[in-house]
């Protein structure tokens, strides 16, 4: 028996209804087995939550250790009306925009391909999904010598086909450009891994009943597998929204939120104003902003599948 | 009508047989070429670290060199605190992955096997968990670690790791398709729930700790932001926070980059292609990083 068959996780784990059998017959043995991880769980997920809280009502300097003076929402105030802020919330949303379709239908289209091909599966996962395992230091500075102006491979490869290179590093556009490709080869894996999982799980026989139909492999695509997969597509479709919102590595790394703090996501505003200027209360309240932000994006799509689930 | 139905159902069948077979061809060739593209980023960085400094500024794109060496390798380790990045690393990802499988399996199987009060309220907690974005949460946890005084400690890494509710459910599913009657039985020979847990469960449990292990040593090694906050010293960092310090840095050449940048990924794509399989359904059976 294969994990997929056995262990169906929390994703999927939405719609286990296992009924949670509550009579104590075991409450000390079961307190006690659930004792370590509830200690963490308080101290280190709950933890920052509340501290995070705490000190968005206060004007904490992040090198010191006392909370300083209570100040009531004047850091709400401040952040929801400072501009730096919104750019930054800006910019990991575009990047979103710019990463989330191809990462939700080009590793669909391969992961289609590939259930087609029935040798030499092992080359295409190692292919597409090693990159996924490798820290994004790694593909940065590989990265950093590809995009390179002029001696570039990309530039290079450009300059083959008679196309114009956009200055990768150094204006605007040409980042964003950069960081899409590089995050589309970077985590582009998992989601093909994703795909190729569910698509293993449709029956053969759907297929061949299609193929003795008259069905073309265009219409088969159309009309058997990306209906049967649409749960898969929702789940990675959240999943990627979800991951891409909270971008900071490859941005970070390869362009210190550049040029001019043209592409600084949320997270480094966060860190700038938290770790640079020491503002702590003020960097306090935007990690709230964000972080409720994101809670309602995935306490939305819980509820929705949810209620799917329940109607189906 | 129907003729006209007829016969055209048995043209479309014989072309879909042939549709069909140029279509997998087709398919065949795209994704190779896919694949193939999405090895050049890695196979250009292998082979440009092992060519001599100067020819590559001569010929930055050439995947040639008249003279192969292993100077950016060895340099890489005399230049950078490399071996010390590797330590900490290692030492990190190692102690997080048994801290991870024993904290999170140990609920589990409360969770699976034994019934008690306030369960379906844990249940909801770790759920709830899941919603938990601990990325944006970075300052916050900061001041928590400062006033805890934890800063600059490898704990500062590993404790924020180990309670992970994906691994819980992961865990719990898994313990969930040992037989009632097992347990029941070993609990009748007179078994301590701890003996049921060590002895009966965790043995059986071995594809869900591989899977869970080797998630919590990829996701570890790779962390970026926290360490770069927690560990400030040069020789405490890990291999990510100390690769990145080397973009843009003088006095190291494209060669040199290259091999530490190989030398970063090399050990998680050892572990990747050792343990492809359970790497692969771990994915596909979580479905959440």
């Amino acid at each position: 028996m294969t994990t997929t068959t056995t262990a169906p996780g929390p994703g999927i784990a939405k719609v286990d209804t296992t009924p949670i059998d509550n009579s104590g017959r075991d409450t000390k043995a079961g307190w006690l087995f659930s004792a370590p991880f509830l200690v963490l769980y308080a101290l280190f997920l709950i933890g920052p939550v509340l501290v995070g809280l705490v000190i968005s009502f206060f004007n904490t300097a992040t090198v010191k250790n006392d909370l300083g003076e209570f100040v009531a929402l004047e850091n709400y105030t401040d952040v929801l009306g400072n501009l730096d802020f919104w750019k930054s919330m800006w910019h990991s949303t575009l990047f979103t925009i710019l990463t989330v379709p191809f990462l939700v239908v080009l590793p669909l289209l391969a992961a289609i391909f590939a259930s087609r091909i029935s040798r030499n599966q092992w080359f295409y996962r190692i292919a597409f999904f090693a990159p996924y395992v490798v820290p994004s230091a790694s593909v940065c500075l590989i990265f950093s010598f590809i995009y390179a102006p002029e001696s570039g491979l990309f530039v290079k490869a450009l300059d083959l086909v008679g196309l114009p290179a956009p200055d990768f590093l150094g204006s605007t556009n040409g980042a964003w450009l950069s960081l899409t490709i590089l995050t589309v080869w970077w985590t582009f894996g998992f989601n093909f891994v994703l795909y190729t999982a569910a698509l293993q799980e449709i029956p053969e026989e759907t297929y061949e009943a299609a193929a003795i139909d008259g069905a073309s492999p265009w219409q088969q695509m159309r009309s058997i597998t990306v209906p049967l997969l649409r749960p898969t597509i929702s789940l990675v479709l959240m999943l990627q929204i979800l991951a891409s919102l909270k971008v900071f590595d490859q941005i970070f790394i390869l362009l210190q939120g550049g040029p001019n703090l043209s592409t600084r996501p949320v997270i480094q505003y966060i860190y700038d104003t938290g770790f640079t200027t020491y503002r702590g209360g003020y960097a306090a309240a935007a990690t709230m902003v964000y972080f409720v932000t994101l809670v309602i994006i995935s306490a939305v799509w819980m509820l929705a599948t949810r209620r799917r689930g329940a109607d189906a | 009508m129907t003729t006209a139905t007829l016969s055209r159902n048995k043209e479309t069948s014989k072309a879909d047989k042939l549709g069909s077979k140029s279509f997998n061809r087709l398919a065949a060739t795209c994704l190779t070429l896919w694949a193939l593209i999405w090895l050049v980023p890695f196979a250009w960085a292998v082979i440009t670290s092992f060519r001599p400094g100067d020819e590559i500024t001569a010929n930055p794109m050439s995947i040639w060199s008249d003279h192969w060496t292993l100077d950016a390798y060895t340099n890489a380790f005399k230049l950078n605190s490399i071996g010390w990045w590797y330590l900490n690393s290692f030492l990190i990802s190692t102690l997080s992955v048994i801290f991870t499988v024993v904290i999170c399996s140990l609920i589990a199987f409360g969770l699976a096997h034994l019934r008690f009060q306030g369960k379906g309220a844990l249940m909801v907690l770790i759920l709830a968990g899941l919603m938990v974005p601990m990325e944006a949460l970075v300052l916050p946890q900061f001041m928590e670690f400062r006033s805890l005084g934890l800063l600059g400690t490898y704990w500062a890494l590993i404790l924020p790791a180990t309670a992970s509710p994906v691994a819980v459910f992961v865990f719990r599913s898994f313990l969930k398709g040992i037989p009632d009657a097992l347990i029941e039985a070993a609990r009748i020979d007179g078994a301590s729930w701890w003996r049921i847990y060590r002895e009966i469960c965790m043995p059986l449990c071995r594809p869900a700790i591989s899977a869970v292990g080797i998630f919590t040593f990829i996701t570890t090694w790779n962390a970026f932001l926290w360490p770069l906050l927690v560990l400030t010293q040069t020789k405490s960092q890990t291999i990510p926070v100390g690769l990145s310090g080397l973009l843009g840095a003088t006095g190291v050449n494209q060669a040199e980059v290259l091999a530490s940048a190989v030398l970063g990924l090399l050990p998680l794509l050892a572990v990747f292609l050792v343990a492809q399989r359970q790497i692969v359904q771990g994915v596909a059976s979580t479905g959440i990083k």
